[in-house]
């Protein structure tokens, strides 16, 4: 196959963002197409089908399944309230009833002369859909959502965990090797995005969530912190809607992990500007990667977003994605065309890359990511 | 339309996989069917292209480019084949987009639910819940769940022929209750498939109907004795086509270019080879495919019960080597992967390795220690979706049995497994971290230490994952289809002999003897808690086993017997770790072991 290598994730300075933001049924959109959106604006909503109940009529009344039609006293698409008589059985000559009252409010659905089940269905529940991002409004489905699109700084990490949330840009340490510890973070963070460095610990993702940062940018993370934060071991790799109180996104991968000098110092100088932040990721189907974005002032040039079709070439900034190497930077030096045996004695199409610091190694291309622009 | 399988000369096939679709071109040449080239692309069912087709071309590109063959006239497949241009005919198999998703509902849970799950399963479908009257669930419960998982169908069962009408009319009421909606799009029904009590029928139609895309087959556990499970799995691979196929990205243009024979899920078409296998070699057989996000077992077994060969497929959905390979970390507990490590390494780096593999699934390991890390993976994750398998695969339930008085020593009850590694003759490997592995001796210890075969047992691997279109080439041509799939899919690696019972550590354990083809004379004797490795090459000799007092090897405790023996690519394998495998609990002990069986078998490089 031609595409044997990880397209990088994006770190952009200038580049036009655009999200989707859709309705899990159709429903109301509430903006129109040239408006100017704050991120947690609402820009459509809709209901969701409330809850079912099922309510045994036939066996509280204690009578058959087929009579329980002539002992309903509401109709299939009638209200009823909490507590509301909804049958009613009467025996020896009318001395004694029995009631069936409603658990829930409600419409009712359908009554069953075969089940004697009667199904409630609760009041509609609400869904609203925000616009995540300051921008203007490209695009309206009808019905469905619209399309919000910003110009400003683009930064995917690699993985995360939490939804979507904003606030301003903070430094909080000094270095991109430096670990985020709990005592960097200050109670001036409240609110607020803060970039750390190489890693982050439990202790200090749980201070974050105390002190209510709203999200955290870093380098690495160790996977025992992680299950220690989260309570559990994240199986599938779908995350974003966690509830822990604070986003995290993970630029580099797991263990610590130095964040790119590139990354570290486009947030830099960001600071003080108001980011989105979402950790949703979800790395099967449709890949989904953990975002900063940074909606920027007027609308000069995007950059140009450097796609090679062709694949790798001569010169390349990449980043090796695995042991031995892994996280060490450098240029494509060679790409030999024929298979290579690797020490795992596996074939790979290879391609030997030149380090920072001048030294060479041959590494499958697999293994490795671009470094976009 | 019927298709003559006399006129099919040059086969394309496809398998559209969830990363990677798989092109195949197979010509009858000489007097013979053999796959003659092969293609790949990556799979275009995610945006931005969103036309499966596009994937499908490619590969088709790359199978003209290397065979000289000119099949394409733009986007069309040329029909018939004429000289060196065009082919016979062209049929799919596909697993993009995250497979078939079902939920299945019955009545009692481990009958007519288990029974519908075992149908679903067998179609080649991803099963999501079982709902049954006995789940411990409340109803609003189940609703929940029908809405919250989204499945491309539901395929209803309960009660037998006469049985409960009651209890299946509700259960059809929870799912128009829930008003579900499919995966793909908003704009038509979900799918239902009715396969319970015939009586119910009529019920059952008025409660779903204008709700659902109803389909009614025959009961698919018409007694408490007998599954009748083939109705509905045909109407699952036909709302699969209808339904959920022509909703997918391109698939309505896919359908159009294999138009002659319905495109099948993977997994469907791969239980479909493999029961071909069984079927064809009157053996019993267990296949694997482990891939990135999801592990298939199938196997095929005697069912003493009802006198029949049993097929049955699983799906661990959870359990895979990329994108999945951190829930069989979670599923499995560091300590049962470690203890596959032949080296002593830190456990936090090894988790840390793992999350590293799934955030960047494509990547491969390049240091020999880390193809050892996701080989031990493998294992775990193997053995995991075969204990599923062997939970799964099991008699019927609820099942009233008539005994003699000569069964009374063999009381089993209703339910058991049918799952006997003794008689177990072949076991089948495929996916990646087994088709690929650098040394096919890896693969097949893979396989022992996950499996844990008893006695004598081929291992196999599928040499480059040809099952699924060769089970859907058997549809049509079964003979071709076993034909590739022997001399071309298949690769053997010769036989293992696993000797069952325990012993203590260097006692004698068996002794093998046989003569190769070449006449020379092999004796071989094998010790408790060793591991040895005859080379024979591929050809098949009569051997002599003599298990020693206290191991059975296939005749009994401590008795001889005489066996076939087929060598492969490796040899014979000489397991005398005993069954059930144990591994040392001390961690250095471990590790010598470890490396001393890998010696021995030759498993990895010298360092």
């Amino acid at each position: 196959m031609a595409h044997a290598y990880t397209p990088g994730l994006k770190v952009t300075e200038k580049a036009v963002v655009r999200k989707d933001r859709r309705l899990p049924l159709k429903g109301q959109v509430l903006v129109k197409v040239g408006d100017q959106v704050k991120s947690d604006q609402i820009v459509a909503k809709t209901e969701l089908p409330g809850n079912v109940q099922t309510v045994n009529v036939a066996g509280l009344l204690g009578i058959l399944p087929e009579d329980v039609q002539a002992h309903m006293l509401k109709k299939p698409g009638e209200a009823v309230a909490k507590d509301e008589p909804l049958a009613m059985s009467k025996s020896f000559f009318g001395l004694f009833k029995s009631v069936c009252k409603a658990p829930v409010a409600g419409v009712v659905e359908s009554i069953s002369g075969i089940t004697g089940q009667v199904i409630l269905r609760e009041p509609p529940l609400p869904v609203q859909v925000r616009a995540y991002i300051d921008g203007r409004v490209v695009e309206v489905a009808e019905a469905e959502g619209v399309t919000v699109e910003t110009y400003g700084t683009f930064v995917q990490g690699i993985f995360g965990i939490g939804g979507e949330t904003d606030g301003q840009i903070a430094m909080a340490v000094d270095d991109p090797s430096q670990e985020l510890t709990a005592d960097h973070i200050k109670p001036e963070h409240k609110g607020k995005v803060i970039i750390g460095g190489s890693l982050v610990r439990h202790r200090a993702l749980t201070r974050a969530a105390e002190l209510g940062v709203r999200a955290i940018v870093v380098g690495g993370i160790n996977d025992a912190d992680l299950r220690a934060f989260l309570g559990y071991d994240i199986g599938v790799a779908i995350t974003g809607t966690e509830e822990k109180g604070v986003t995290l996104v993970v630029t580099e991968g797991f263990g610590r992990m130095t964040m790119a000098k590139k990354t570290f110092n486009l947030l830099k100088s960001k600071q003080g500007l108001k980011a989105s932040v979402n950790g949703a990721t979800q790395i099967r189907a449709g890949v989904m990667r953990p975002e900063v974005i940074v909606p920027l002032e007027g609308r000069a040039q995007a950059d140009e977003v450097h796609k090679s079709d062709s694949g790798l070439e001569l010169g390349m900034a990449i980043r090796v994605i695995r042991h031995p190497y892994f996280g060490r930077i450098g240029k494509v030096a060679a790409l030999p065309h024929e298979l290579q045996k690797l020490e795992s004695e596996s074939h790979a199409r290879v391609l030997e890359v030149e380090f920072e610091d001048g030294t060479k190694a041959v590494v499958p291309r697999a293994n490795v990511e671009l470094i976009e622009d | 339309m019927a298709v003559d399988p006399n006129k099919l000369k040059v086969i394309l096939v496809t398998d559209c996989g969830s990363t990677t679709t798989k092109a195949i071109l197979i010509e009858y040449k000489n007097g013979e069917y053999r796959q003659t080239t092969r293609g790949e692309a990556p799979t275009t069912v995610e945006k931005p292209f969103e036309d499966v087709t596009k994937g499908v071309l490619n590969a088709v590109r790359e199978v003209e480019e290397l065979s000289g063959r000119k099949i394409l006239n733009g986007q069309d497949i040329i029909t018939p084949a004429q000289g060196n241009e065009g082919v016979d005919i062209y049929m799919s198999t596909s697993s993009a987009g995250g497979g078939l998703q079902m939920m299945v509902a019955g009545v009692v849970k481990t009958m007519t639910g288990e029974s519908a799950a075992r149908a679903a399963l067998g179609a080649g479908a991803i099963v999501m819940d079982v709902l049954a009257s006995n789940d411990g669930r409340l109803p609003h419960q189940r609703i929940e769940r029908i809405r919250h998982l989204r499945p491309d169908m539901i395929l209803l069962s309960g009660g037998i022929d006469g049985g409960t009408i009651t209890h299946v009319v509700e259960m059809a009421e929870l799912i128009a209750a829930a008003d579900p909606k499919p995966r793909f799009g908003t704009s038509y029904r979900l799918p239902v498939i009715y396969a319970g009590n015939k009586n119910a029928r009529e019920m059952v139609s008025k409660t779903l109907s204008e709700k659902t895309a109803l389909m009614v087959v025959e009961n698919l556990r018409p007694v408490l004795e007998r599954e009748n499970l083939k109705p509905a799995r045909d109407a699952i691979h036909d709302v699969f086509m209808e339904h959920v196929m022509a909703h997918a990205p391109g698939y309505k243009k896919l359908m159009a270019m294999a138009h002659e024979v319905p495109i099948m899920p993977t997994p469907g078409a791969v239980g479909l080879m493999i029961q071909s296998l069984a079927k064809a070699e009157h053996i019993s057989a267990v296949g694997v495919d482990i891939g990135g996000a999801t592990t298939d077992v199938f196997s095929v077994f005697y069912d003493k019960g009802t006198g029949q060969d049993v097929f049955n497929r699983t799906v661990s959905a959870n359990l895979g080597m990329s994108y999945s390979i951190s829930n069989v970390l979670a599923e499995a507990g560091l300590e049962n992967i470690m203890r596959w490590v032949p080296f002593e390494m830190d456990e936090a780096d090894l988790r840390n390795r793992i999350r590293n593999k799934m955030i960047r699934p494509t990547t491969i390991p390049q240091a020999l220690e880390e193809l050892q890390i996701e080989q031990a993976i493998s294992r775990e994750a193997l053995r995991l979706a075969f204990k599923q398998h062997k939970e799964m695969a099991v008699g019927l339930k609820g099942v009233q049995q008539e005994r003699t008085i000569s069964d009374a020593f063999d009381q089993s009850a209703t339910g058991e497994t049918l799952i006997n590694m003794m008689d177990l003759n072949i076991l089948i490997g495929s996916g990646g971290v087994l088709s690929h592995a650098p040394r096919r001796a890896q693969s097949a210890l893979m396989m022992i230490d996950a499996f844990e075969p008893c006695g004598v047992t081929m291992m196999a691997v599928d040499s480059i994952f040809m099952a699924p279109h060769l089970g859907v080439l058997s549809t049509v041509h079964a003979a071709a289809a076993n034909e590739v799939f022997v001399k071309d899919c298949l690769v053997r690696l010769g036989s293992a002999i696993c000797p069952v019972g325990q012993g203590r550590e260097g006692q004698p354990c068996l002794t093998v003897g046989f003569r190769r083809a070449d006449g020379s004379q092999v004796e071989e004797s094998l010790k408790v808690g060793e591991m040895k490795l005859i080379p024979l090459g591929p050809e098949k000799v009569q051997a002599t086993i003599s298990p020693a007092k206290g191991f059975d090897a296939g005749a009994g405790r401590g008795k001889e017997f005489q066996a076939t023996l087929e060598g492969g690519t490796v040899g014979i394998i000489l397991d005398g770790r005993g069954r059930p495998l144990q591994l040392p609990e001390d961690k250095k002990q471990r590790v010598a072991k470890l490396m001393e069986w890998n010696q021995a078998l030759n498993i990895y490089p010298a360092k």
